[in-house]
């Protein structure tokens, strides 16, 4: 779908509480654009709770569940048979959590909501922190990043969730980021054909968590792409495709950008470049990029 | 807007829930339409929904827009620059 096609229609309104140069309410207005007005969200602690802004106001034009940081999958199971009892299957039940009520707090919760067969989908929005309660390490923060809770850099690699539902064996599984609009757009469309828990992660680039400035976050989450930072994936009946970028870098057509490009825009990597370069963790980044896209490359191929 | 009878919390949505956002601003985006290719670019991208889409053109909401300067930076021609806000 091109963007002119995409619908005019705001579910996430003006004034918001959102950080300027906000990834998630970028991601969040292409969701929502493709899922339309029939939709439920369910949204716990996270960052995406706050922008609603405040009681008794909400800047949000769909039906929202705010719900504890562990409960978000459990509380969307609750709204699938509520509507599968009232006989209204045709409306979207969507969670939009963070990386931290994913990767961490809300794991178990949408581990037993994908084994139960729930009809939903599970966004996670991912910016590789806790950003709302003020920059905390999360099982999503990569190797070396700076965090309030890891002044040095992180000492270990990020937690490959996207395995963790796969291993699931779910009916559709994806990853997105906010910088490619219509691949995203795309893949929620997709989802809502599909019966079944749906699993999509978008990488959100965070200007104040990752420390750069908030007119960059596009372009942040492209050079993830075409360094080869982050892959752009489907998993679907059983097989798992590359896309956009990422197809032509695992067919060998697009030289991956090298990863420093991506780095040393990030004050979080600062310490990786000043006083001097640290070549050992900045190869270790390197080779961790490429095991990872290796072990990617061999899931493709079954 | 329909009211519902429910004994929760619960909140209507409202265009400004958290006031005019505009003042936020540091840094203004000027949009010069005679440069402006239509490829709404700058819509899709804006955090905020303050550009709004009429048809094929665009136009900026001062009212809620913060001023990230997103809309300047993914500009394919440069149409939007960003120029210090005068108040």
């Amino acid at each position: 779908m091109a963007i002119k096609d995409f619908p005019i229609e705001e579910y996430v309104l003006p004034g918001n509480a959102a950080c300027p140069g906000c990834p998630s309410t970028m991601g969040l207005r292409t969701v929502l654009k493709a899922l339309g007005k029939k939709t439920i969200l369910t949204i716990p602690a996270c960052c995406t709770a706050v922008i609603q802004s405040w009681y008794p106001y909400t800047s949000f034009n769909v039906p929202t569940l705010n719900i504890a940081f562990e409960a978000a999958a459990s509380a969307a199971s609750g709204i699938a048979a509520a509507l599968k009892k009232l006989g209204e299957e045709d409306i979207n039940v969507v969670v939009w959590a963070g990386d931290g009520g994913t990767y961490d707090i809300g794991l178990q919760a949408l581990s037993g909501a994908i084994e139960r067969q729930t009809n939903f989908l599970y966004i996670c929005y991912n910016n590789q922190i806790y950003s709302n309660t003020g920059i905390q390490r999360s099982g999503a923060t990569p190797y070396a990043a700076w965090t309030t809770t890891t002044v040095k850099g992180k000492k270990e690699f990020r937690k490959d969730i996207g395995e963790i539902i796969i291993a699931h064996h779910v009916p559709y599984a994806a990853t997105a980021c906010v910088s490619y609009p219509e691949d995203l757009y795309n893949k929620v469309k997709k989802t809502m054909g599909i019966r079944g828990p749906k699993y999509i992660e978008i990488l959100a680039p965070c200007p104040p968590g990752w420390r750069f400035s908030m007119d960059k976050t596009v372009e942040m989450g492209k050079l993830a792409v075409e360094t080869g930072a982050w892959i752009l994936y489907e998993y679907e009946n059983g097989k798992l495709s590359f896309n956009g970028i990422s197809k032509s870098i695992a067919e060998g057509k697009y030289k991956p950008k090298p990863v420093e490009d991506w780095l040393k825009l990030q004050g979080r990597f600062s310490h990786l470049f000043k006083p001097e370069k640290d070549i050992v963790r900045i190869n270790a980044i390197k080779d961790h990029i490429r095991d990872t896209w290796e072990h990617y490359k061999k899931l493709a191929s079954l | 807007m329909k009211k519902y009878n429910v004994k929760t919390g619960i909140s209507y949505p409202k265009i400004g829930a958290m006031g005019k956002t505009g003042t936020w601003r540091i840094f203004k985006p000027i949009l010069d339409k005679n440069k402006c290719i239509k490829c709404l670019r700058c819509w899709v991208f804006c955090p905020e929904s303050a550009i709004k889409r009429r048809n094929d053109s665009v136009e900026i909401d001062y009212d809620y827009c913060k001023g990230c300067g997103v809309c300047a930076n993914v500009c394919p021609v440069k149409a939007i620059v960003m120029a210090k806000e005068e108040r």
